[in-house]
């Protein structure tokens, strides 16, 4: 998917923001709509969405790197998100953390030399009556110790 | 045919309820599986619960290697089994609540309209057609309503700025953006009772003349928007929302719109830019967004569980029962949130007035490690850290404030006596950084330099807790929004009430 030229990304662009320019304040779905697609928001979907919004390149830029959850380029396969807040702290979540990077041999916001794994942090997931929480490619997951780390990792291996 | 419930709750899901259907379903194909709420008795999910004669019988926590044994105990006869709860309404931790918003949760199938209306719904909507603007106003400002999100602000009186705006379009927006850690009562209305939100906007709309809603929902909440969609299109299917509300030809439709990860946008004006297109930067106070809003309209900013009280308000009589409940100026039920490090967590609904330390103690049966509490943080990131020294306070928006602390959206975070409070300070600053949206002085720079001056503290330098005291301050009072208004809270109630952690460590070695 990232192979593919800026000029195909424009397009495809195109197509995908299309179903949200009748929406009342549409920049925040077309921009997920885009990650959605991509996995990513490309640096080549940025004038595409400015052009149809009628912003400019900057404010668009600007919206995209506002928010946590675009990114600018593509995750690993596997993303790994690990509740960082108080009531997952409350329970070890810094332990759980520091195993898993331990493991993959990597910190916050990186990825594997092998693409495999992205780690990264979240805030809350509302799970903080099951603490340590997470989230393995959008799938919640709760009660996690160093064992079911291990578990969720070896089968992204 | 036997009916038994497994919920659909992003908890019980996150911990396996989604493998124990699919086990359920593979031993018996025929059996009727409900993918119900959850009742907020966390520590027993995921609860499976069978109906039987003698009512619904709960077993929990069930894993997917429980099923063949449960089956084969007589699970689907209610029969005994070592997992085996009984009536979950028996259980202490539901028996002792008031259950006015989460009356339905757990019970029903979420999604289906028509569980809805057998348990209740849709009677204040109906009642509300018939009522003018200013009735139903009225009966939100007798029921003492006052707005969940945190500030406190008496709800009716918001409505009635809004209703009283000359405008040819006006919106309802729902703060869903529930982004306080020890929080997931909004999730849980979302998840386990989504048409209550439903029903409380369109009665909301009605009496501000506002025709469209949106609900603002954060990504963190995957679980809770698939319910919100579900729900919404079943609405609309049936007339409760669209262009003409149970066929009275009064229009009112809404639909989510999905946040993207940051946590300003839970302060009512980033949200509002954020669901114009824009970076979730907050907006200088006046104008009020109940006169220039979203798109500069007049606009209802409530937050999930305010407007998921309002149907329960505009039943017949529902105002009057709803004020008589609570205490002082904090009137109606609290949905409690109790999580972190706590032997029974969950969602705890009770009336204003219950103490800070029945909650955490008899209720939540103190933590989870079997360690003693040290400290709780009441009302997410931006709330106080209380001791248990301060547990005889009472739940109620004034008497924390007098303490120094805040009740926020409700929620509880306990920890043991292994935490260090110079850390937990240390961290408040932190996610304020990470977490400011940069548009004022004092939270941008501050948070940053507040990080860097409590490293000094931990690494020895004990003089610059007047600096840390004198940047509070500033925070405190020169920062646009609760964001860095309210980071002082948890940094200053730590250094307060947890003195010994601020300490330098070779000191305490010489001591």
């Amino acid at each position: 998917m990232q192979l593919v030229s800026g000029s195909d990304v424009s397009a495809r662009t195109v197509e995908i923001i299309a179903p949200f320019l009748s929406l009342e304040g549409p920049a925040m779905p077309m921009i997920h709509a885009v990650q959605a697609a991509f996995g990513f928001v490309p640096e080549a979907s940025v004038p595409v969405v400015a052009q149809a919004l009628n912003l400019s390149r900057a404010e668009v830029h600007g919206l995209v790197s506002f928010y946590h959850d675009f990114r600018h380029e593509p995750a690993g396969r596997t993303v790994l998100k690990l509740c960082r807040a108080e009531a997952c702290q409350a329970l070890g979540a810094d332990r759980v953390a520091a195993h898993a990077g331990a493991r993959l041999g990597i910190g916050w916001h990186q990825t594997t030399p092998d693409d495999a794994v992205t780690l990264e942090p979240v805030f809350c997931l509302g799970l903080c009556a099951a603490a340590p929480c997470g989230m393995v490619n959008g799938r919640t997951v709760a009660r996690l110790d160093a064992a079911r780390i291990d578990a969720i990792l070896d089968e992204c291996s | 045919m036997t009916r038994i419930f497994v919920p659909r709750d992003a908890l019980a899901v996150s911990v396996g309820a989604d493998d124990v259907a699919a086990a359920l379903r593979e031993a018996c194909p025929d059996l009727v599986i409900v993918r119900n709420g959850s009742r907020g008795m966390a520590w027993l999910e995921p609860l499976v619960e069978v109906e039987t004669p003698d009512g619904r019988i709960g077993y929990g926590p069930v894993t997917k290697a429980d099923v063949p044994g449960l089956l084969a105990a007589g699970l689907l006869h209610g029969a005994a089994h070592a997992k085996r709860i009984g009536r979950p309404e028996d259980v202490p931790f539901i028996a002792r609540q008031t259950r006015v918003t989460f009356a339905r949760a757990g019970i029903t199938d979420p999604v289906c309209l028509a569980d809805y209306r057998a348990h209740g719904g849709l009677v204040g909507l109906t009642r509300a057609l018939g009522m003018s603007q200013a009735e139903i106003i009225d009966d939100v400002v007798k029921s003492g309503l006052r707005g969940r999100g945190g500030a406190g602000f008496p709800t009716g009186i918001k409505w009635k700025t809004v209703q009283a705006a000359q405008a040819p379009q006006k919106y309802i927006v729902c703060n869903a953006d529930e982004g306080d850690s020890g929080t997931f009562a909004d999730r849980m209305v979302m998840e386990g009772d989504p048409f209550l939100l439903i029903e409380g906007m369109a009665i909301a709309g009605l009496a501000v003349g506002a025709t469209r809603g949106y609900v603002y929902l954060r990504s963190e909440y995957p679980h809770a928007i698939t319910a919100m969609n579900q729900a919404i299109l079943g609405a609309r299917a049936e007339n409760v929302l669209g262009p003409s509300l149970m066929g009275s030809n009064r229009a009112f439709d809404m639909e989510v719109r999905v946040g993207a990860g940051a946590y300003v946008c839970g302060e009512e004006t980033s949200l509002l830019d954020s669901l114009e297109g824009k970076r979730g930067q907050v907006r200088a106070k006046p104008p009020l967004p109940a006169l220039s809003g979203l798109f500069g309209c007049p606009t209802v900013v409530n937050n999930v569980l305010s407007l998921a009280v309002i149907p329960d308000v505009l039943r017949p009589g529902g105002a009057a029962a709803y004020q008589a409940l609570g205490v002082g100026r904090s009137r109606g039920t609290m949905p409690v949130q109790l999580a972190g490090n706590v032997a029974r967590g969950g969602l705890f609904e009770v009336p204003f007035g219950i103490t800070l330390g029945e909650l955490v103690m008899d209720v939540g049966g103190g933590t989870a490690t079997g360690r003693p509490v040290r400290a709780v943080q009441v009302g997410g990131p931006l709330g106080a850290y209380f001791p248990p020294s301060l547990f005889d306070t009472p739940f109620d928006y004034e008497a924390f404030a007098a303490r120094d602390g805040l009740i926020g959206h409700g929620g509880i975070v306990v920890f043991d006596d292994s935490v260090d409070m110079a850390r937990m300070a240390r961290f408040a600053m932190e996610f304020c950084a990470v977490e400011s949206c940069g548009k004022c002085t004092p939270c941008r720079i501050g948070s940053t330099r507040g990080v860097e001056v409590i490293d000094r503290i931990i690494a020895g330098d004990i003089g610059q807790l007047r600096l840390l005291e004198d940047l509070c301050e500033t925070m405190k009072f020169g920062s646009l929004c609760a964001l860095g208004g309210f980071t002082p809270y948890p940094v200053m109630s730590a250094v307060q009430h947890f003195p010994e952690d601020f300490r330098p460590q070779h000191a305490m070695a010489a001591e």
